[in-house]
């Protein structure tokens, strides 16, 4: 990794996954005199503000005015900065949903969007504040690249990848800590490349974000309670997504379970689906998410699990598929 | 420096071939939005002739002034300016609205040399303008900003927003023009939906507000001089008429966006013609 900041396990317990991204972003600034940050009245929330601490000048609140932030990002992108905006998640890709389509990925500009307070993971706020629909509505945008981080390790290796890809990107990471998934940030972080998590044949279960580490502990108890071997991706990138990991585990396993902190509509498991459907192989196949309806209030650790995306979720889920004979023809012998 | 009597005639003429291209492309691309592109064309001539700081032959010059035509609707007047001035084939404007052409009714800066920014939907301008004047500071530069709006636009709250920025981090590197031909689609802008006492609403948004006769070169010129040398962002409040130079577009809402046939198109030219003898005269008589 370019630059000396290595994170470790300790400084896991110790920094929120959006502390990761503030640290990573004021690392970059010093790298690169042309990055320059924005927020909408969320320097704090974001951690967007651990920037704006060591690079004042370099540094552009612009009250909440999130229309206004996008354009003004895109006229700074267009003239030779690097724009790195944080508002929350559900405000970057709704409220400027128009600024984020013409100003940012119709021109093409080289802007990153690191979007917080993603899914559900500021529970108690309610539905005005969770971004349930942000990856429909950005995995649709020409150009945009879309990132969901597992973890704070993850972040800062996503936030260091989008600096270096030419081109708008959308990080979107929770608000809060995220159980930790990496101890350490060599793992071979590759945009539009699924990590695979944990072994497996019998069925896959494909992850994004937080659910990427409910997955691995489902895995983990199903092997050892169920004998079952369960392939776990973490598909950190939901666009481009990793079309080949996804008809591998189509190829290998015949089983797929999805599980994201998003509408089932329009995210990873629509995408999953999008690539299954194109290769004309049939395979059992559930969506996990929130069930096109809004979220209730509550903690996010509680939220998940009524939602059935946490460990116990994915485990009857994979039961569910593993029980199912998807196979509902016995003469369909052109399958796999 | 004030405008000579050489300058002015020079701009005047330069704006009336301006206009005539304009018709050209609308009768070429068999409609387009002519009301809103005349009510403009002055200012993109003085900008593309005496302001202007660019490069023919280095369109993407880092130090360039940039210019953002935030009511994208003009393109039907930007593209003829642009392919005039040199960026662009003249050629291409017959090719204006054909399917596959580089060159559609809101102009795409990733195809059209020396676009600066995609505009279309309404409101996104003045944002940009004011993230390009912010980045001449961080990148320290010297160059300037122009942003054109519309005025019917000005109903969007994100031009509001930007002002905002425009007043806290006092851009005096950004001149801001608005075409105020009062006309919208539906109507007079007072009826579709009220903006005046619009000077008022910037002077309290910050600006330093001039007002001026948006088809008079030499107030637009001074108005330009003036805001060079302010120490505050200055917002040039052009009253202009929509169609102006072309009797029965002039001032008349439904000209937003019209076709052009061969009888009309001959009409029209006549119309220019008379329009540009009548602006010459007063340049004769006002110049000094």
């Amino acid at each position: 990794m370019a630059g000396g900041f290595v994170y470790t396990a300790v400084e896991s317990t110790e920094m929120s996954t959006a502390e990761y991204y503030g640290n990573t972003l004021a690392e970059l600034g010093r790298e690169h005199p042309e990055i320059v940050a924005l927020t909408a009245d969320l320097a704090n929330s974001t951690k967007i503000g651990i920037f704006q601490k060591e690079f004042p000048d370099r540094f552009f609140n612009v009250g909440i005015a999130e229309q206004n932030m996008f354009g003004v990002a895109a006229g700074m992108a267009k003239a030779g900065c690097v724009p790195f905006l944080s508002t929350f998640s559900v405000f970057a890709s709704l409220r400027c949903a128009d600024q984020l389509h013409t100003d940012i990925c119709y021109q093409n500009v080289n802007a990153k969007i690191i979007a917080t307070h993603a899914g559900t993971s500021f529970g108690q706020a309610g539905s005005t504040h969770h971004a349930i629909v942000d990856f429909a509505v950005t995995r649709a945008m020409p150009n945009l690249t879309v990132i969901c981080p597992a973890d704070g390790v993850e972040t800062a290796n996503a936030v260091r990848a989008a600096y270096e890809l030419n081109g708008p990107v959308y990080i979107r990471i929770n608000r809060g800590f995220d159980r930790v998934l990496y101890a350490d940030p060599d793992y071979g972080f590759e945009i539009g490349k699924a990590v695979e998590l944990h072994e497996g044949t019998d069925i896959t279960v494909i992850a994004t974000g937080s659910c990427a580490f409910q997955a691995l502990q489902a895995a983990n108890f199903l092997e050892n309670a169920d004998g079952l071997k369960v392939r776990v991706l973490n598909m950190h990138t939901l666009k481009p997504l990793d079309k080949d990991a996804v008809l591998k585990a189509i190829m290998d396993t015949r089983r797929i379970v999805t599980v994201e902190d998003h509408n089932i509509i329009g995210g990873l498991g629509s995408a999953v689906a999008e690539v299954m459907a194109e290769a004309g192989k049939g395979c059992g196949f559930t969506r996990l998410g929130l069930k096109d309806t809004f979220a209730p209030i509550g903690l996010h650790e509680d939220i998940m699990s009524m939602l059935g995306i946490d460990s116990n979720g994915i485990i009857a889920a994979v039961r569910d598929v593993m029980g199912k004979d998807f196979e509902l023809d016995d003469n369909w012998d052109d399958e796999v | 420096m004030s405008l000579t009597k050489d300058e002015w005639l020079a701009l005047e003429k330069k704006a009336h071939e301006l206009r005539n291209l304009c018709l050209d492309t609308t009768y070429w691309a068999g409609s387009g939005h002519i009301g809103g592109g005349m009510s403009c064309m002055d200012i993109l001539t003085i900008l593309y002739h005496k302001y202007l700081n660019i490069k023919k032959d280095d369109p993407d010059w880092a130090d360039r002034d940039r210019f953002i035509l935030s009511k994208g609707h003009a393109g039907i007047a930007y593209a003829p300016v642009l392919c005039d001035y040199g960026y662009n084939d003249k050629e291409q404007l017959k090719t204006f609205n054909l399917t596959n052409s580089k060159m559609g009714i809101h102009l795409d800066s990733n195809k059209v040399v020396g676009v600066d920014a995609s505009t279309g939907s309404l409101g996104h301008g003045l944002p940009i303008a004011a993230g390009t004047a912010l980045a001449a500071r961080v990148l320290k530069k010297s160059y300037m900003t122009y942003c054109l709006t519309g005025d019917g636009e000005l109903d969007e709250g994100s031009n509001w927003e930007a002002a905002m920025t425009i007043n806290h981090y006092n851009l005096n590197n950004l001149i801001t023009f608005v075409d105020r031909n009062h006309n919208m689609i539906d109507g007079n802008t007072e009826d579709v939906m009220k903006l005046e006492p619009l000077a008022d609403k910037f002077t309290s948004f910050g600006f330093d507000v001039k007002k001026v006769d948006g088809q008079n070169i030499k107030e637009l010129c001074d108005a330009v001089d003036y805001a060079l040398a302010s120490p505050r962002p200055v917002l040039i409040l052009a009253d202009t008429a929509k169609g102006a130079g072309i009797k029965m577009m002039e001032n008349n809402y439904k000209w937003h966006y019209g076709a052009i046939d061969d009888k009309l198109y001959e009409e029209c030219k006549k119309d220019l013609e008379e329009y540009y003898q009548k602006r010459v005269e007063r340049v004769e008589r006002e110049a000094k």
